[in-house]
């Protein structure tokens, strides 16, 4: 059983359009069928040797969230920072 | 937008049964997203399901939550609507549950238009009991009923749908995930029967017995083979899939109908 506080944390980083963005993934809940993989226009993600999905190119990221809509395990979810965040931080 | 989905899942359950790349998550997915965009209480949900791999989706999330007979899903949701109309109701079935076995109780529920959101899985053939065909399979399809391909056409879900009298009808698939989301957000606010189908991949015994690859071919296969009502590219090519909305239209509800029988009984 996975709780929220299992989530491993993935790095934030400055997606391509210097955003801040991060990728929650719950590596318990991916089961590799390497959907998010294929359809990411970037090709950002990786599976691992374990067939778990990885992100590899933090920096190609546009925070799309087209990974997150097309994972059908809820694994993997992405948290772009807002334009007014960014400015109030 | 503000929100995350894993609000509305019941996260002990996780990680879900379905195999990997099975498209009924995908469904989950998306739907929670148009739950959350439009912003209902949890409370006020009822989701009714029969039984399948597709209709586990109701042990998924954190609703009101009936999960019931194989083919009887509708006829359970017509009990919890007539008795609690202020309820949303809503009723994933798979191509098994809704149209072979359930098949009468789905043209009956499209005819009386009762304010109920069907969501038809459709992956063409019977997952969870290990690939028998379905009447969605179509001719030529492999099943394990079927080895040497199957001779039953299928149903046309939607024309299906519209002949019995629904009064809101759509079609998308697992790979237009924003589809998913924007028809099941109107589905859910028509007032009268809606039917939603969406095609979606069962790897594991359809996609390996036609031979049609993995999860992500069978993806490709639909975004490859579909097109919006209307477009360009379904004017150029009409045997592709249309996908769209197909009716959208205001007609006498049930639950309200009957509400206007028993007032008028009453008066006398
Ligand atoms: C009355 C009854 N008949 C048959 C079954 C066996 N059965 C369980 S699920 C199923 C079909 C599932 O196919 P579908 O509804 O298309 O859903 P999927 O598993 O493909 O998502 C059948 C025939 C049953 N559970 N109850
Ligand atoms: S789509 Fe989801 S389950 Fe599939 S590989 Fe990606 S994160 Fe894992
Ligand atoms: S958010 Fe978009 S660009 Fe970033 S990893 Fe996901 S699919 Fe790729
Ligand atoms: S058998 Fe098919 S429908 Fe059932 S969980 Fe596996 S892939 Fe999905």
């Amino acid at each position: 059983m996975v709780g929220m506080e299992d989530v491993i944390p993935s790095q934030i980083h400055k997606g391509s359009f210097m955003k801040k963005i991060e990728h929650k993934i719950i590596r318990e809940w991916c089961k590799g069928c390497g959907i998010c993989v294929e359809f990411c226009p970037k090709k950002v993600l990786q599976l691992d040797d374990e067939e778990k999905v990885v992100v590899r190119y933090p920096e190609k990221c546009t925070g799309c969230r087209v990974c997150e809509y097309r994972c059908p395990d809820l694994a993997i979810e992405v948290l772009v920072e807002k334009e007014d965040e960014k400015q109030a931080a | 937008m503000g929100y995350s989905i894993k609000d509305y899942i019941r996260k002990r359950f996780f990680p879900h049964i379905w195999c990997p790349g099975c498209g009924h998550g995908i469904i989950l997915n998306n739907m929670l997203r148009a739950i959350a965009e439009l912003g209902i209480s949890k409370n006020e949900i009822v989701m009714v399901s029969g039984i399948g791999c597709s209709s586990r989706i109701s042990g998924y999330v954190d609703f009101h939550s009936l999960h019931t007979l194989h083919g009887r899903a509708l006829a359970f949701a017509t009990g919890v609507k007539l008795s609690r109309p202020n309820l949303y109701v809503i009723v994933p079935m798979g191509d098994g549950d809704a149209l072979a076995i359930g098949g009468n109780h789905f043209i009956h529920a499209c005819r009386r238009n009762i304010d109920l959101t069907a969501i038809v899985m459709n992956n063409r053939i019977y997952g969870m009991t290990g690939g028998q065909f379905s009447p969605l399979s179509g001719k030529e399809i492999k099943a394990t009923t079927a080895p040497y391909s199957n001779v039953d056409p299928s149903f046309d879900t939607v024309n299906l749908a519209i002949a019995a009298g629904a009064t809101f009808v759509a079609r998308t698939t697992t790979y237009h995930f924003n589809e998913i989301k924007e028809y099941i957000k109107k589905a859910i606010t028509h007032k009268g029967f809606s039917v939603v189908e969406i095609l979606t991949q069962c790897p594991t015994h359809f996609g390996r017995r036609n031979n049609l690859g993995g999860p992500v071919d069978m993806l490709k296969f639909f975004r490859d083979n579909t097109a919006l009502l209307g477009s360009k590219k379904i004017k150029q090519n009409p045997d592709l899939i249309p996908r769209g909305i197909f009716v959208e239209k205001q007609l006498p509800e049930y639950t309200e109908e009957y509400e206007r029988i028993k007032k008028r009984v009453k008066q006398k």
